[in-house]
């Protein structure tokens, strides 16, 4: 994708979404022709708990902009629990994203049902909306600035 | 390993998808990619030619792996994995890229639509890169089901697969089954008496040769998996022996002791030594320890002493009861939302402010008052009654945000049959809209707001309050635009319904999951609306949302028809999409045996992790946690992901 200079910023953003109620979501958003973004690519997991940190700093290294992380409603996961360890895990890694230079602020978690594909379309529009703000990350075309290699 | 030959698929959908994204360049651009060996566009690919076209690009072409550009996975997997299975591929090769709900039904631009629609497939093909084929697990089963809940929809569900010729083990919490149904008078809109056609459903139940019936029980533990479930039951001890029992209440003429008669909602008392209701079943009676004077040291004999039969046994103990079964249906039903939390309408503390089940039992020729409606606090015939609904429903802000779905019916047939046995008396409904969905129903309504002379008033009631012998209603009525203040005989309440207060408790045990609200929740709301999302495990009635007697029988049925489906394989299959653990570097420090919501991990004898194929849903939470990598989910690795996260990034 060319990618407009300045203030035509058009950031990456990835998306994990949990298979039973974010990606039930995202379609609903979708059956009900809402309009959002493009900037989101969505990418289905299981569960919001099998979103490691790895997977989050792999994305912000490939050159990501944001993350985005949906999950079921605490106490409505699919696989009881995960979403649970998600949110714990999440505040963790947004302190760490912190120390390596990367606004945590880019790393949203956010409990979306399968009924709510107004939420999905509200949260992809406002995240992408801060993402612009906050500018490209400044993992992209800095090596030097890699908090993580892979294995 | 060969080269891959990946195939791809890009649907137009009519213009559903072509109209946003630009489906001929991008089969064009997918052509190139490194491992795609086919690509192809059409104009329905689901239609049967669409199938056709790949089946016949799988077979020419030699591909070894497929991705359908299309719509949401949710919406076709099954039949794009059943063609590729019919022409002799693997299934869980077969994978869905979603151009359709998440591209171009939410996207306007169409180069940016297209751009993004590439690189939704371009994740998908490094998927199926790195998927593997995988065989389904088989499992034996027993041929047993087991139904928690013997209310109405338990009932149904116990009698269709007893009938189907297998063994159910029904297991009723309360002395009896039966359920709400067993409290209510008449039943809308036909005015069936509830009795009359419930109680030979309890009979049929406590013969039937294929059904164990335990009352007095709970479901302490569950484990297992689908088809082996081992079931742990605790049976509460009655201290009455059903077979000598001959009911002929003796017992409780003489038990010193007494307390509120939870059948009759508190408008009576019943002693400690007791009998729900005449039709009960079992037939007999049960002695409440908790309200019993004492057993240990016994402190009383009184009913042992004058019992003829010899029917009472103070050394009972509580049973524990293991049963092997291969389904289990939940249908613990509702309760209804305390009363005491509606401190507006006074709290439960006003004795002529009711619920609508203690209405039924005033209305209910077997209830307390003999089916004279005579009110709580001093016995007289109510002349004036005023019908609240939405008593905690439909409120976010204090209780309740669901509709509670039967209030509307149930109320209108209060004051109908309230009418009817107090022709001079005078019914006022507070309504904030009717909801009269199902057979017959808005006719009901409708005769009963035009021929039952019954008035309705849309609006809510803001306040209640005794001032003497009254109770007085403030409440707004908003289509004439006026406060309205009534002196009422007595309030009827159409109280929210709750979920089952043992619905949190058996979510844990079945692991199951339930909603934000606490009822279970099914496995898709509309296709899958008796199955939770455990395997073998059924959902039927009031637990799993609030509804009415037919559609708790429905549903009933329906769940026993799942069970039945499954009890009546050879063999059961599992999605092999689970978790694998790589014993080569697995460590043994068992991280993933603690996360697994499942108990689906275990460290065996040789230091490593061990999945249990059957009981692993693949959620992958350990993946997340595992410290060295060792468990990975099979068809969706770290290394599958990581190149779909990379190519997700990278500029198309």
């Amino acid at each position: 994708m060319s990618e407009p200079k300045n203030n035509g910023f058009e950031p990456n953003i990835i998306a994990f979404l949990c298979r039973w109620c974010s990606y039930a979501g995202a379609d609903l958003a979708g059956v009900s022709r809402m309009t959002y973004p493009s900037n989101i690519i969505p990418m289905r997991v299981n569960c919001s708990g099998r979103v490691d940190a790895e997977m989050i700093i792999r994305a912000f290294e490939k050159g990501a902009d944001g993350v985005l992380i949906g999950g079921c409603h605490p106490g409505d996961c699919h696989y009881v629990n995960g979403n649970y360890k998600t949110r714990r895990r999440v505040l963790l890694l947004k302190r760490a994203l912190e120390q390596v230079g990367i606004d945590p602020k880019r790393l949203h978690l956010e409990w979306i049902s399968a009924s709510e594909g107004t939420k999905f379309q509200r949260t992809v529009t406002s995240l992408t909306e801060r993402i612009k703000q906050l500018g490209p990350s400044p993992v992209k075309n800095d090596p030097a600035n890699r908090c993580y290699r892979p294995k | 390993m060969p080269q891959p030959r990946i195939g791809i698929f890009v649907c137009h959908c009519g213009l559903n998808i072509k109209r946003t994204v630009d489906t001929q360049a991008i089969t064009e651009a997918l052509g190139e990619y490194p491992g795609v060996a086919f690509a192809t566009d059409y104009d329905y690919m689901c239609s049967d030619p669409g199938q056709r076209l790949i089946k016949e690009a799988i077979t020419e072409q030699r591909l070894t792996g497929i991705v359908i550009a299309a719509c949401s996975p949710a919406m076709h997997e099954p039949t794009f994995r059943r063609a590729a299975e019919e022409a002799g591929m693997n299934p869980y090769l077969c994978e869905m890229a979603n151009i359709r709900e998440q591209c171009s039904w939410v996207h306007q631009d169409r180069e940016a639509a297209t751009k993004k629609a590439l690189r939704i497939v371009n994740t998908i093909i490094e998927k199926v890169r790195g998927n593997h084929p995988l065989e389904p697990v088989e499992i034996d089963h027993v041929n047993k089901c087991l139904v928690i809940g013997a209310g109405i929809a338990g009932i149904q569900a116990a009698l269709d697969v007893a009938e189907s010729g297998f063994a159910v083990i029904l297991v009723e919490k309360e002395p009896t089954i039966g359920g709400h149904m067993a409290q209510l008078s008449e039943t809308f809109p036909t005015l069936d008496c509830s009795q009359c056609i419930l109680t030979p459903k309890m009979v049929e139940v406590s013969r039937h040769p294929n059904i164990t019936l335990l009352t007095y029980s709970e479901v302490v533990n569950v484990s297992g998996y689908v088809g082996n479930y081992t079931v742990t039951i605790r049976k509460n001890p009655t201290y009455v022996d059903p077979d000598k029992c001959n009911l002929c209440g003796d017992c409780e003429n003489v038990c010193p002791e007494s307390t509120e008669s939870e059948f009759e909602r508190g408008l009576v008392q019943r002693k400690a030594i007791y009998i729900p209701f005449r039709q009960a079943i079992p037939s007999s009676y049960t002695l409440d320890e908790e309200t019993c004077l004492g057993l240990r040291p016994l402190r009383c004999n009184e009913c042992a002493k004058v019992c003829d039969p010899k029917a009472i046994d103070y050394d009972m103990l509580p049973e524990i009861i293991e049963e092997e079964v291969a389904a289990i249906i939940v249908a613990t039903g509702y309760e209804l939302h305390p009363i005491s939390s509606l401190g507006e309408y006074g709290a439960g503390l006003i004795p002529d402010v009711i619920d609508g089940l203690q209405f039924e039992r005033l209305l209910s020729a077997s209830g307390p008052t003999g089916g004279e409606v005579r009110r709580p606090s001093d016995g007289k015939i109510p002349k004036k009654v005023v019908f609240v609904q939405c008593a905690g429903s439909r409120d976010p802000e204090h209780h309740n945000a669901y509709c509670s779905k039967i209030c509307c019916m149930y109320t209108s047939k209060h004051a109908l049959l309230y009418r009817h046995v107090v022709p001079d008396g005078e019914a006022v409904i507070f309504y904030i809209d009717i909801r009269a969905g199902g057979k017959g129903y808005e006719e009901f309504v409708q005769h009963a707001i035009e021929e039952e002379r019954i008035l309705y008033l849309r609006g809510k009631v803001s306040k209640i309050y005794r001032e003497g012998d009254h109770v007085i209603v403030w409440g707004v009525d908003t289509l004439s635009n006026r406060l309205v203040e009534i002196e009422a005989d007595l309030v009827v309440l159409a109280i929210s319904i709750d979920p089952h207060p043992s619905n949190p408790i058996l979510s844990k045990v079945l692991k199951i999951s339930c909603d934000a609200e606490g009822f279970f929740k099914e496995a898709h709301p509309k296709l899958r609306p008796v199955e939770s999302l455990t395997a073998g495990i059924f959902l039927a009635g009031a637990g799993e949302g609030p509804k009415d007697i037919p559609e708790a029988v429905s549903q009933g049925s329906g769940a026993a028809a799942k069970a039945v489906t499954l009890l009546v394989q050879e063999k059961l299959s599992h999605s092999p999409e689970v978790v694998d653990i790589n014993e080569n570097i697995c460590s043994g420090c068992g991280i993933c045996v603690n996360m697994c919501p499942y108990a689906a991990l275990a460290v065996n004898g040789g230091g490593v992790a061990e999945v249990n194929e059957v009981l692993c849903e693949g959620c992958g939470t350990c993946v997340s946690a595992c410290p060295t990598g060792a468990a990975q989910l099979k068809n969706m690795t770290t290394k599958q992901l990581n190149n779909m996260i990379e190519v997700a990034l990278r500029d198309v």
